[in-house]
């Protein structure tokens, strides 16, 4: 059980909070590939802490302590698929100001993160909600 | 001033193999899949050796390597666990050089630090649970006159330890020295991005540790960490990393029904009362190094100072002070003595402090000095430097709240003690705090309402062992560095003894 607190956005409706660059995207349907059905879930604290975490879907539990942040869509060549992100819910209260988007850059991150083998890493990067935007989500 | 020479260079004291297989029964053991990773050096950006990476088959060899010493290893005597103990740090003192060398070159840090701390606080270690151990005693619990409850420790078996890059070596050692204490025997996996330094000392150390009690294999996350924390074959897993795997390792551990421990980082507050500034004499001098201590080991500690709090009446010229103070931070080769801030230990740390510079900014903080990575001449172009960084903002803002990792502190001021404790413990995290004041009782106070495992007090940054260190919160489970992390390497075995000789009367 877990709050929904993105739905597709529509005129009026609030905006996603998240977003996913073309790279990361690319990088995600190797992965789904290889790994299956996917998730993210945003990491808080020590050393690879503040990244995001990514495993095959249903591999990290969620549950009451979590947000469900909304679903990355990709388009690949050969499937279209989303990818849920989740957040822990007292970490959201930090963070719910901000508007994500899951990019990947060259680096060895740790933790258990799918990705790390081929060589990169993804990157969370955050940009204020608009006013406008704020508004929406908050109503 | 001492600059060491970079290993595989002419004069160099350390010198890396091209090629690391992992640690298995106490040899060199090729990987399964045969296939190996790059290992680059922070400092240069460059890879200077490969890896085995490691897969569940290495993990179950390594366990088969564990299980098949665990037992004659927990049956020692304490004597003679703690006289190898002892005989480790020996080994590593007499080439504590050579080991600081080569662990600023796996991870990018000063060799100014790895000298002076990691590799001295690592040898003392040792050598703390070498006393520790000896001096440890079961327990009896009279019941009755003819009843007797006896208590006695008893090694878990086989342990899984999964190791943070940001002190290889030391963080490997907080978390092997009470196991073998106990009488436990590990399998280790190191992080990625320092998976060597744990086997050069490993082969300094082999002659001295029955061969299978402690195996290492490298690997990422996915395709080797995950296999040990969720094998059956393990009776405890150790992490220190961040929450998200935390919690993974906890739904692990959940399935197998073993104890975790867990140090998950913090956002540490460092709170500075007013009368800091009564006097312009060497306390103050102490204070203002210790604002400065963020940008130790590049900010890549768990516990870094990275939250500054200011008293109101002494804000403007304290924080002046600091800015200047962090402006003479020393940044160049890590391998110089001279130098006192070195290379982040991957470029992902880097790109992600640098997007912290970006979300702080936008979210209205105003950088007081550096903001920007720190570009690096000659031998060091490629490496991952970032200037030391002091934001000024508000502490509901991100770069308050979530561990940056790197050489950044955001500052904001308190009004009065209530306001200190307020803003200090605004926070998901509890690990570390530090408090400076001239007055005792102030310390003492804003020392117990801090929600933190560690108050430094009128200090920063020193880990000795004998002083218990852990997180409140969201920080994690456990108390390493003290003896009571031996409780949590074993089982508490009980005999209830009757010396009666009438029956209990029940049948």
């Amino acid at each position: 059980m877990s709050d929904d607190v993105l739905s597709a956005p529509a005129a009026g409706a609030p905006p996603a909070r998240v977003a996913v660059t073309d790279s990361a995207a690319a990088l995600l349907a190797r992965l789904r590939a290889k790994h299956g059905e996917l998730m993210f879930h945003q990491s808080g604290g020590c050393c690879d802490g503040s990244s995001p975490m990514c495993y095959p879907d249903g591999d990290f539990i969620t549950g009451d302590a979590d947000i469900h942040l909304g679903d990355l869509a990709v388009a690949a060549d050969d499937a279209s698929f989303t990818v849920p992100v989740w957040m822990s819910r007292n970490q959201f209260e930090y963070w719910k100001h901000t508007h994500l988007t899951i990019d990947v850059v060259p680096g060895r991150g740790a933790g258990f993160s799918v990705e790390a083998p081929e060589g990169v890493r993804f990157l969370i990067r955050s940009r204020l909600f608009t006013d406008e935007e704020w508004k929406l989500l908050r109503d | 001033m001492t600059v060491y020479a970079a290993p595989g260079t002419e004069g160099a004291i350390a010198s890396f193999r091209p090629r690391y297989d992992h640690w298995i029964g106490g040899e060199y053991v090729p990987p399964a899949n045969g296939q190996y990773f790059e290992n680059p050096s922070p400092v240069n950006g460059r890879t200077f050796t490969e890896v085995a990476r490691g897969d569940a088959d290495d993990i179950d060899r390594a366990l088969d390597a564990a299980h098949g010493a665990a037992h004659a290893w927990g049956r020692t005597s304490v004597t003679e666990r703690a006289r190898v103990l002892n005989k480790i740090a020996d080994r590593m003192e007499e080439h504590l050089e050579e080991l600081a060398v080569a662990e600023t070159w796996e991870n990018g840090k000063p060799v100014r630090e790895t000298l002076a701390a990691d590799l001295p606080l690592a040898i003392d270690h040792f050598r703390y649970f070498a006393g520790a151990i000896r001096a440890q005693e079961g327990s009896i619990s009279e019941i009755d006159g003819d009843t007797i409850a006896y208590h006695f420790h008893e090694p878990l078996g086989v342990v899984g330890q999964i190791i943070p890059w940001n002190f290889p070596i030391l963080m490997a050692v907080w978390k092997l020295a009470p196991a073998l204490a106990a009488g436990n025997a590990v399998v280790l996996k190191p992080a990625e991005q320092t998976p060597t330094s744990i086997l050069y000392l490993m082969e300094l150390i082999a002659d001295l540790i029955p061969p299978g009690v402690l195996n290492v294999v490298n690997g990422f996350g996915a395709e080797a960490g995950k296999p040990l924390a969720s094998s059956p074959r393990i009776r405890k897993i150790a992490f220190t990393g961040e929450t998200t795997t935390g919690r993974l390792i906890m739904q692990y551990a959940s399935q197998n029904i073993i104890p975790v421990t867990l140090e998950l980082g913090g956002k540490s507050p460092n709170i500075f009362f007013s009368d800091v500034a009564a006097a312009n004499d060497e306390f103050y001098d102490k204070a203002l190094e210790g604002f400065t201590m963020f940008a130790l080991n590049q900010g890549e500690v768990c516990t870094c100072p990275s939250r500054a709090l200011i008293q109101a009446d002494i804000y403007q010229s304290f924080l002046a002070d600091a800015v200047a103070r962090t402006e003479a931070v020393l940044q160049g080769n890590p391998l110089d003595t001279d130098t006192m801030i070195g290379a982040q230990a991957s470029n992902d740390q880097l790109e992600k402090i640098l997007s912290y510079f970006d979300i702080g900014k936008a979210e209205g903080a105003k950088v007081l000095t550096g903001g920007y990575r720190a570009e690096m001449e000659g031998d060091l172009a490629g490496g991952y430097y970032v200037t030391p960084t002091i934001f000024e903002g508000k502490n509901s803002m991100r770069i308050f709240q979530e561990e940056i990792f790197g050489p950044v502190v955001a500052v904001t001021e308190f009004a009065d003690f209530d306001d200190a404790i307020k803003v200090a413990n605004d926070t998901l995290y509890g690990l570390g705090a530090g408090v400076w004041t001239r007055s005792g009782a102030d310390a003492y106070r804003a020392g117990r309402a801090i929600e933190a495992g560690r108050v430094w007090t009128n200090c920063y940054h020193a880990y000795p062992a004998a002083a218990a260190f852990g997180g409140y919160k969201g920080s994690g489970v456990g108390r390493e560095n003290h003896k009571m992390m031996l409780d949590h390497y074993q089982q508490t075995k009980n005999l209830l003894v009757s010396y009666a000789q009438g029956k209990q009367g029940f049948f």
